[in-house]
Order: structure tokens, then sequence, then C-alpha cells
């Protein structure tokens, strides 16, 4: 297997997912079979090729500095499942 | 054992623009929870940033300042963690190719000039505010204000060239004084818009590795960045000398106690998984729009010390403490502009009053005149104090309020002379021991005359008279 247990378990942890021992296996038999699908990319010589992050070669569009308020905080503090006021309010988090 | 402190720092400058770094929500302060957010800097799903234009201008401009090279192309990144001031889950940062690359700062050390490498500077978004349990009564949970989400950063890092923490507060001043005078930053540290995050190691004195280095946070003043460092440097050698080891490790600075904390279990090993932000294209970034910001870079605070220096003969001090500050330099030169003889006396008249000045209590010609009134003998020195700080307390130009309250010094010689003669008659005896010799009296005159004149003559003329008629 390309990942091994210990790296789909800090994978998982890193997305805050618990995952038990059974959907570790499944989930880790199943990350090896995508890496090692992409794997086959290793069969090229890409030492000359500059690595590509974007597939479009135009430079990033820009908005100008103005500023316009969005109108609706209403809808985006009912998106969220708690509130205190005009605040979001999430578990507590613990600061020394 | 000798050691040596090895310092950098990672400064990060909150920009001074009208939108945030991707949406176009206020990025200014103040504003109730939340009112400067929308579904992008909220992170709700769907949404796509796009770049404010003037943040890559003003990181341009302090690469430019800094005198490093600007990056053709430069990718943006995302910075993945989970915490509730970053709804995204990630920070839109720059990290395997920054905006801008190599440049450097002087600075001074030990009466000596030294230059210290800039690494890299890198755009951002800034993270919002939690404010925690316990601020209010009955509030559970901690509460997110997602204003400050999304407002630009530019991250500046420097070399570890440092090895005091006279030097590093020394740079950060300068930095500072940059970024307030090319107006990309307004450089207020107790506000957090100008942070700065220290790395601290020691080594004996010598060798050529570096220690393992401590990150030192939470320094909201110069002050207090000098202090931590200190402090800083006196625990690790302490530590060392005691033949224990350094552990490379976050350290939170308590400013109450005066000492660092380690943030022992909050620092788990950070795993951000940085890969380029699919969302945002490469910025590129033409050799022309480089130039054409490259003229906007006005003439900053060492070379404008300098000239101060050589075209007004001032010190060295008071040049630098003039340039320090673009609007007390402009102020300034607005003065010499309005009268121009005696630059000298303008420059201390510019540095007493400061900070009247710069809250815009004092015009430039309130201090032309005053100059000028000095200069050809119209004031003495304590008058001008006394008619400027009235002018301040009335807002009433200083030349009329010299009239209303009788400041005008006599410097009619006909008028100085006939005071003169009477106090000469009046002091034969005194007269008699001065022409055998002890012109220290000339002093005991003068008081006389001014006496005479209840403090309004010019005592430099009255001086002169006397000298005159007694010669």
């Amino acid at each position: 297997m390309a990942i091994s247990t210990d790296e789909v378990r800090q994978v998982a942890r890193l997305a805050r997912l618990a995952l038990s021992d059974g959907e570790l296996d499944t989930l880790g038999g199943q990350l090896g079979q995508l890496l090692d699908y992409v794997k086959q990319l290793d069969r090229l010589d890409t030492s000359g090729v500059i690595p590509t992050s974007h597939a479009v070669e135009t430079g990033t569009p820009f908005r100008e500095d103005v500023a316009v308020p969005f109108p609706d905080r209403e809808a985006l503090l009912a998106n969220a499942p708690d509130r205190d006021g005009d605040a979001f309010r999430v578990p507590r988090i613990i600061e020394d | 054992m000798d050691f040596e402190a090895v310092i950098g720092l990672e400064v990060h400058a909150q920009l001074s623009t009208e939108s945030k770094i991707f949406c176009a929500c206020s990025a200014k302060f103040g504003a109730t929870p939340n009112a400067n957010a929308c579904p992008v800097c909220t992170g709700m799903p769907g949404v796509l940033p796009v770049l404010n234009r003037r943040v890559v201008e003003f990181a341009i401009r302090a690469a430019v300042a800094t005198g490093c090279t600007v990056q053709r192309k430069s990718v943006f990144a995302r910075k993945n963690y989970f915490y509730p001031d970053l709804p995204k889950a990630y920070q839109i940062s720059q990290y395997e190719l920054p905006i801008a690359l190599g440049g450097h700062l002087d600075i001074e050390a030990g009466g000596a000039a030294k230059r210290v490498g800039i690494t890299r500077i890198h755009m951002e978004e800034d993270a919002g505010k939690l404010i925690h349990d316990g601020a209010f009564a009955g509030s559970q949970g901690s509460l997110a204000d997602l204003n400050r989400c999304s407002v630009p950063l530019i991250e500046i890092v420097s070399e570890p060239d440092m090895r005091s923490a006279e030097e590093a507060s020394d740079y950060l001043r300068r930095l500072r004084d940059i970024l307030v005078y090319l107006e990309v930053c307004d450089g207020n540290m107790e506000e957090g818009s100008f942070r700065c995050d220290a790395n601290v190691s020691v080594r004996p004195r010598g060798q050529e590795k570096l220690g393992t280095r401590a990150e030192l946070k939470n320094m909201n003043s110069f002050r207090n960045v000098e202090k931590a460092i200190e402090y800083e440097i006196r625990r690790q050698v302490e530590l060392i000398g005691d033949g224990g080891a350094v552990v490379q490790e976050t350290r939170l600075w308590d400013a109450d106690r005066g000492e660092t904390r380690s943030m022992r279990g909050k620092e788990e090993a950070h795993d951000y998984r940085y890969f380029p932000d699919p969302d945002l294209l490469p910025l590129v970034v033409a050799d022309a729009w480089v130039d054409e910001l490259r003229q906007t870079i006005p003439e900053l605070p060492v070379p404008k010390a300098a000239r101060f220096s050589e075209q007004y003969g001032l010190t060295a001090y008071d040049s630098a403490l003039l340039a320090s500050v673009r609007a007390l330099a402009g102020f300034f030169e607005g003065c010499v502009a309005a009268y121009a003889k005696n630059p000298k006396t303008t420059a201390n008249e510019c540095i007493q009053w400061k900070d009247a000045i710069l809250a815009g209590a004092v015009s430039a010609e309130t201090i032309a005149q005053i100059v000028e009134d000095r200069e050809t003998g119209l004031i003495s020195a304590t008058a001008g104090k006394t008619l400027i700080e009235q002018s301040i307390a009335t807002g009433r130009p200083v030349r009329i309020l010299r009239e209303e309250l009788g400041l005008t010094q006599m410097s009619d010689a006909g008028a100085l002379e006939a005071a003169a003669a009477g106090v000469i008659e009046a002091n034969p005896k005194e007269v008699g021991i001065y022409k055998g010799g002890k012109e220290g009296l000339l002093s005991f005159f003068v008081g006389q005359v001014m006496k005479e004149t209840r403090g309004k003559a010019n005592p430099k003329l009255v001086a002169e008279v006397l000298k005159k008629l007694l010669g």
C-alpha cells in the first residue's frame, strides 16, 4: 500500500475527521489506490518541466480598490449554527 | 562563555486600502461585528476571490523602497488550518513564489551603519477577531467578528542579521517610518496594524552555526519588542549556562510579568499543507508597472535627513528626528520656504512643537513668523514660546497676539540709549568699578535696563548700547 495507517490517521486528524480502525483501513486502501494511479506519471521524465500550478497562463484579474458593503449581514449570520447579536458564536476556544 | 544573539524579524503590516484583499468589503476599523463581511470573506461555498489592485501596488512600493526585487510572477497559496477566526479553514498567502525577494534596510548599530537583509515580502489576508468567553457575563463559547478577516497584509521577513535588542528595535522603527512614508500602512503598533514576531537564538561568539531559535509573539510596542528580546536572550544564555538546551518553540511575551512563556500544547506540530490556490491565477507584474510605481516613491527618511543636514546645516540628530515623520519634514520645509533665515531655529521650533504641529494646531506660517521675529530681535525666545502657546489656545495669529500681549521687544536705539543713560547716571559706583576693569558688571547694567523697560528691551541691543556708552 502506498500510504501507511499512521499517515491516514494524520491526514484524518488534519481534516478533523474521527475515523474508526475499520474506516482507517478502508480509506487507507482507497487512498493508496488513488496514489498508485497518479504514480503512473512518474514514468515520465519531468526534470526539465517547470511545475504548473494553473493551466491558464494569463495573470490574475484585478478589482479596483473600492469598498462596496455587502447589504445582508442577516443572511450571513443565518447560515451559522449559532450567533450572539451580530457575532457568530463558536464552541469555546481556550486561550491561556 | 561569551554569547552572541542572532535575531530575525517578521513584520506584518496592514495595508491602508479602502477594501479587503479579495472582496469589496470595507477594510476600515471600528464597524459593528460582521458589518464588513460578505460571502467571500466568510468562506461561503461557491464564491471566488478577486485580487485588489491597490494591494499589489502597495506591496510593490514597499518592495521597491526596501531594495527588493519584484517578481514578474508570484503565486497565492493556501495555508490550511482550522480556527474560527478564518472560516475558509485556510489563509490565502504566498509561499514558494512571493511578490518580492532580496532587499535590505540600513540601520545604526553602536553608532555605525549596518545593513540588514530582507529575505522576502509577501501578501496575505488577515484573520478575524475572536472575543472569548468571560468577556461578558453569561456568554457561552467564543464570538467571531470577521470584519478584519481578509484585510490585506504584507509580511516582511528579515535575514537573521541583528545582534541585539537595540538593533532589532532600530530596524523596526526604520521599517515602520518607511511604510508610513509610503502611505501603505498607518504603522500603529498598539492597534495591531504593524505587528512583529521575533526569531531569537544565541550562539558562542565566533561560532558560525546558528543556535536553536525561539519565536516570540505578542509584543505590541517598540518597547515591548526590545524588552522581550532582551529577556529571551538572557533566558537562553542562562539556560545553556546551566547545561540545558533551547527548545524550538513559540513563546508569548507577557508584558505584565516581563517574561516570555512557552505556548506548549497549542503548538502542535504545524502542518499547513501549503498548495497553490486554484481559485487565483498567478499574479503577473509587468516591469513597466514596477517602473511606474518606482516613480511614486518619495524621498525616504535616511536620504532626507542627510539632505537636511547638508542643505540647512542641522545636526544629524535633528535632521533624523524631522525626517522620521513625513508630515513633520514637509512642515519644516514649508516653514523654511516662508522664512529662509536661520533654519536651525526653525528646526528647533518644529521639534519642540512636534505634537501640536502633527495635530494641525500650529501652521507653518506661525513658526516662520516666530523665527523671523526672533531673528530680527522683535521678540525673545521666551516670548516666542508664550505666543505659540497662546496661538494654540486661542487660534489667533501670533503677530496680533504679540501686540495685544505687549511682547514686542523695544529695539528702538534712541529709546534704549535714553534708558541706558539713565541707569548709568543712577549707578556711579558700579560705573567706576566697571571702568576699573570689572567687565562682568555689564550684566548688572543690562539687568537694570531690563527692569527700567519692564522686560521689553531687547537684551542683545541693550548690551551693545551699554558697551558703547560705557566704552
